[in-house]
């Protein structure tokens, strides 16, 4: 029984795109706050007043565009993976849409699981032009992710996002799928009900047998479908709630760090929840060979894995300097007090 | 404010706010922005739409310490006319810049944010601001 996801046409990426908001706040001033010591980050990234999950993705989107030099109009899906949706009920992806210019000739809609939505909606788009449905769809994973105030959550849940453009395999895209395997099952690790401002979780439940069980089984079970070992590949980016767990989970694997460290931006931009995979991708990209061999794992909460073979061609070459690079986001920064941090995460009530 | 009743006023703007859409005259060749019917230089009424580039120069600025209803969250913040390099001259917000930081002739470049809220229960406003340039 084939376990492989493999569209009946090759598929690639025309062009991909990253956004990451400019001001941080560093572990120990959040720890200053609430009397902590130890930190699983040195700092992460906060969202301006004026910045949502949606303004994020519409960043993103724009230097997909820029790098796929298409025509928005061909575009005919656009999916959004993200658990901050700035309205409960109302699409982001049509703000997206209407704001790159795709509208109105597309399919849109908001996908939802937790910090794998945003390979959700990749899985989706592969699908869609795979099958011939479509020539061009556009996948965006982007959050500005809740921790309850004092929790540990709030040490890494920052703001970011990255999109990807999928159409035919051919000489214009930047890498290629070489095939995708998704793992999931349900496990209450982390979670939040309706009308909750804050997500709960099951505290060291969300280790061992959530995030390491489902991107092992995940990375596992795309090597064994496509004949591949760990060695194989020349990059691996795995989800990253902080910097332990993706390199604990390399080590399992047998994936030495230096393929992980191009793509592990957790240390200095947090946990960007939906879109932290893309934007670690999108990092590797900017740096990566034609001919290089890509590991993507996500995790979502909930619980499951998406894990995608990538390798790259010819076109990234070209195509990496016509966006800013992810990296340009990463170092342009200005770090905020908690005071400023809170008004920025919309805390104090007028 | 936001409230069901108001929310299609806002939404006949869309285009031009998200994406910084005018008006180029097809006799003239005059741009212009907001996109009028009529062009301003020749009167012709061929007018079609013009994307801009998005990039331009900030030509003044002051700082909002009182602002309007539905801003205050947001205080203060820049507003500053702005040359775009296509010509016309609009008035934005600057974003993702400290008040010090503005100077005269400052090359800027068009973002989308969230312009304004309306309450907890109304529609988000999004549109045009400006910031420095990423690179
Ligand atoms: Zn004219």
């Amino acid at each position: 029984m084939r376990r492989l996801l493999k569209p009946i046409k090759d598929v690639g990426i025309v062009g991909y795109g990253a956004y990451v908001p400019m001001y941080r706040i560093k572990n120990e001033e959040i720890g200053r706050v609430w009397g902590v010591n130890g930190f699983p980050i040195q700092e992460k990234s906060v969202n301006n007043l004026d910045e949502d999950a949606i303004t994020i993705g519409i960043e993103a989107a724009r230097n997909a565009l820029k790098r796929a030099q298409i025509d928005p109009r061909e575009i005919r899906a656009l999916w959004f993976g993200t658990e901050s949706k700035p309205y409960a009920v109302k699409p982001s992806a049509t703000v997206i849409a209407e704001a790159i210019g795709a509208t109105p000739d597309l399919d849109a809609a908001d996908f939802e699981f937790a910090c794998k939505a945003g390979t959700e909606a990749l899985q989706a788009a592969i699908g869609f032009v795979g099958s011939g449905m479509a020539k061009y769809a556009m996948a965006i994973g982007a959050d500005t992710a809740q921790g309850r105030p004092g929790d540990h959550l709030e040490f890494t849940a920052s703001a970011g996002g990255a999109a990807y453009i999928v159409g035919e395999k051919s000489s214009e895209t930047v890498a290629y799928f070489e095939g995708s395997y998704s793992y999931v099952t349900d496990t209450p690790d982390f979670w939040r009900r309706q009308h909750e401002h804050y997500p709960r979780h099951g505290n060291r439940f969300t280790g061992e047998p959530a995030y390491f069980h489902q991107i092992i089984s995940a990375a596992k079970g795309l090597m064994e479908e496509l004949g591949y070992s760990p060695s194989d590949f020349d990059y691996a980016v795995f989800h990253q709630p902080n910097v332990k767990f993706p390199i604990t989970a390399a080590k399992i694997l047998g994936i030495p760090k230096e393929k992980v460290l191009p793509g592990l931006l957790s240390g200095i931009i947090g946990n960007t929840y939906s879109g932290a995979t893309l934007v670690g991708i999108s990092a590797v990209l900017d740096i990566a060979k034609p001919g290089d061999r890509i590991l993507w794992v996500s995790f979502g909460s909930g619980a499951g894995s998406d894990a995608f073979s990538l390798v790259v061609q010819d076109a990234i070459e070209e195509k990496r300097d016509l966006a800013p690079k992810t990296m340009d986001y990463v170092n342009r920064k200005k770090y905020i007090d908690y005071a400023l941090y809170a008004k920025h995460r919309g805390k104090y009530i007028m | 404010m936001g409230r069901p009743m108001q929310v299609a006023r806002y939404w006949r703007h869309f285009k031009e706010k998200y994406r910084l859409i005018g008006g180029k005259c097809k006799s003239c060749g005059h741009v212009h922005f907001p996109k009028r019917p009529v062009c301003p230089e020749c009167g012709s009424q061929e007018v079609e739409e013009f994307q801009f580039s998005g990039k331009g120069k900030v030509v003044s600025w002051t700082i909002v310490r009182n602002p309007p209803s539905g801003y205050e969250y947001y205080k203060p913040y820049p507003i500053a006319l702005i040359q775009l390099e296509e010509g016309p001259v609009i008035l934005a917000q600057l974003t993702d810049v400290d008040p010090e930081e503005i100077d005269f002739g400052m090359e800027v470049e068009m973002v989308t944010r969230k312009v304004r809220e309306f309450e907890e229960d109304g529609i988000i406003l999004y549109g045009y601001k400006f910031r420095p340039p990423i690179k």
